[in-house]
C-alpha cells in the first residue's frame, strides 16, 4: 500500500492493494476524481468531472 | 455532574426563540437539571404552551424572575440591554453565568458605546466575560465563570473568515465584504409589522446594508481593520438559517492547496466545524437548509487563482450555532465535559 498526495488539496491518499493503473479513485477530503496514472512511483492526476450550472 | 448529582441550571427569559431552543437542549442534556425558567409575560404558563415542541418533555411553568433561586449555572436569554443592569444580582445566585444576549460580547466599553449608541451600564463586567465562541476561546472557557453570547450573523461571518485569518492568508489591505442571508427567527418571538406573513413570506430584503451591530464582533474577534470590513444583511424566506458569504483577497501566491490546508486544520480542531466543498451530489457548498436543529457550522470556499479573489462561506442554524447550541457547547467546556454533549443531533434530510 502506498500514499500519494491529492493534486487538488494535498490530502494524503492511500492506494489500497489491488489498485490498478487507469483506475479512477476519489479524494476522501475534497472529493475530486483522480486517475491513477502510475503505480511505481504512485502518481495520480485530476480526472474530468461533471460540472453543475443552474444559471441557464 | 458529580457522583450522579446533576448540575442545576436556570434560564432567565425563557419565552423567546433562543430561550426555547436552549430549554430543548438542556432538557435532553444528561448532566443537567433545569430548575427554573423565568418569563414575566408568560408567568404561570407551562413552558410547552409557548414552546410546543416541549410538550410531554417538561412540566415546568414559567416563574417570576424575582423568585429565582440559586443554581449552579444561570443562562441569560433576555432581550439585549437587560442583563447589564442586573448582573450583580445574578452573580449572587450562581457562580457561573452564560449570557445569550449582546450585553457582554464586546471587551471595550467605548467600542460598545460606538456600536450600541449608549453607555454600558456595567463596564467593569466586560473584562470578566469570555467571548462565547468555542472555536476562538476554547482554552479560556475551561477556567471561565462568565461567558458571553454570540451574534448569529457574527458567528457565521467569523467562522467563514476563521481559517483565512488563523493561517494569515488574507490580504488585509483589501476590503472584506460579507453578504449575510438570514432567516426570520433571527428577528425574535416578539414580532413587528414586517414579520406579518403577508410581508415576510417570499422575501429577499436587504435590511441592513452596513453598520449592523454584529460587525463589531467580527472586528473584535478577527482583528481586522474596522474600516475594511463590512457586513450586509439580507432577510430571505427561511425560518432558521444563516449563510455568510465573504468576499476578500488572499495574499499574492496563495493557492487552493494552501486554503485546503488552512480549512482542514480548523475542521480538525473543532468538532462542530465541517468542510463542505464537494464535487458530487446536490449539496456541494455550505447550505443552512440541512443544518436546522444542529450545532454544525459548514465552511466552504472558492478561489479565483487568477486574481486572488476568495469567496468564503459559512452556513449555520442561527438558533443553534448562532445562539443556544453554542451556549450549551460553552457550558460543556466550562464544566470540563465532552464538548459535544447534548448537541449530537445530526439534522434532517430531506427537510
Amino acid at each position: 500500500m502506498s500514499t500519494v498526495p491529492c493534486p487538488e488539496c494535498e490530502a494524503q491518499i492511500e492506494l489500497t492493494s489491488g489498485t490498478e493503473t487507469g483506475e479512477i479513485i476519489v479524494c476522501p477530503d475534497c472529493g475530486v476524481d483522480l486517475e491513477v496514472v502510475s503505480l511505481n512511483p504512485a502518481t495520480v492526476q485530476l480526472a474530468p468531472m461533471e460540472q453543475e450550472d443552474w444559471g441557464e | 455532574m458529580n457522583d450522579g448529582v446533576k448540575t442545576t441550571v436556570s434560564i432567565i427569559g425563557g419565552s423567546g426563540y433562543g430561550g426555547g431552543e436552549l430549554l430543548r437542549l438542556l432538557l435532553g442534556h444528561p448532566n443537567v437539571e433545569v430548575r427554573q425558567v423565568t418569563s414575566r409575560s408568560h408567568l404561570g404558563e407551562y413552558v410547552y404552551q409557548v414552546h410546543p415542541n416541549l410538550r410531554k418533555r417538561s412540566q415546568l411553568k414559567f416563574s417570576d424572575p424575582v423568585s429565582l433561586e440559586p443554581a449552579d449555572i444561570l443562562f441569560l436569554a433576555q432581550p439585549h440591554g437587560q442583563a447589564q443592569h442586573h448582573i450583580e444580582e445574578y452573580a449572587k445566585l450562581a457562580p457561573k453565568i452564560i449570557d445569550l444576549a449582546a450585553d457582554f460580547r464586546l471587551r471595550d466599553a467605548a467600542f460598545y458605546e460606538q456600536w450600541y449608541g449608549e453607555k454600558h451600564a456595567a463596564p467593569e463586567w466586560l473584562s470578566k466575560f469570555v467571548y462565547g465562541l468555542p472555536e476562538l476561546h476554547r482554552a479560556e472557557m475551561a477556567t471561565a465563570n462568565y461567558i458571553s453570547g454570540v451574534g448569529c450573523n457574527a458567528t457565521a461571518s467569523n467562522l467563514a473568515l476563521l481559517p483565512l485569518v488563523k493561517a494569515d492568508l488574507l490580504d488585509v489591505s483589501s476590503p472584506i465584504f460579507v453578504e449575510v442571508k438570514v432567516g426570520s427567527s433571527e428577528g425574535g418571538a416578539e414580532g413587528n409589522s414586517g414579520s406579518l406573513h403577508a410581508e415576510r413570506a417570499n422575501v429577499i430584503r436587504t435590511f441592513s446594508a452596513f453598520g449592523h451591530r454584529h460587525t463589531a464582533e467580527v472586528i473584535q474577534e478577527m482583528g481586522v481593520n474596522a474600516s475594511r470590513v463590512s457586513l450586509t444583511m439580507t432577510a430571505v424566506d427561511l425560518v432558521r438559517g444563516v449563510l455568510a458569504t465573504a468576499h476578500a483577497k488572499v495574499k499574492p501566491g496563495v493557492a487552493n492547496k494552501d486554503l485546503w490546508k488552512a480549512y482542514r486544520a480548523v475542521a480538525n480542531e473543532n468538532p462542530f466545524v465541517r468542510m463542505v466543498k464537494e464535487q458530487r451530489g446536490i449539496y456541494r457548498v455550505p447550505e443552512p437548509k440541512i443544518l436546522a436543529g444542529t450545532n454544525y457550522a459548514d465552511l466552504g470556499f472558492e478561489l479565483d487563482e487568477s486574481n486572488g479573489h476568495i469567496v468564503a462561506m459559512c452556513a449555520i442554524d442561527n438558533l443553534m450555532k448562532g445562539a443556544s447550541g453554542t451556549a450549551v457547547q460553552c457550558m460543556n467546556l466550562m464544566m470540563g465535559w465532552d464538548e459535544t454533549l447534548g448537541l449530537e443531533f445530526m439534522g434532517l434530510h430531506p427537510i
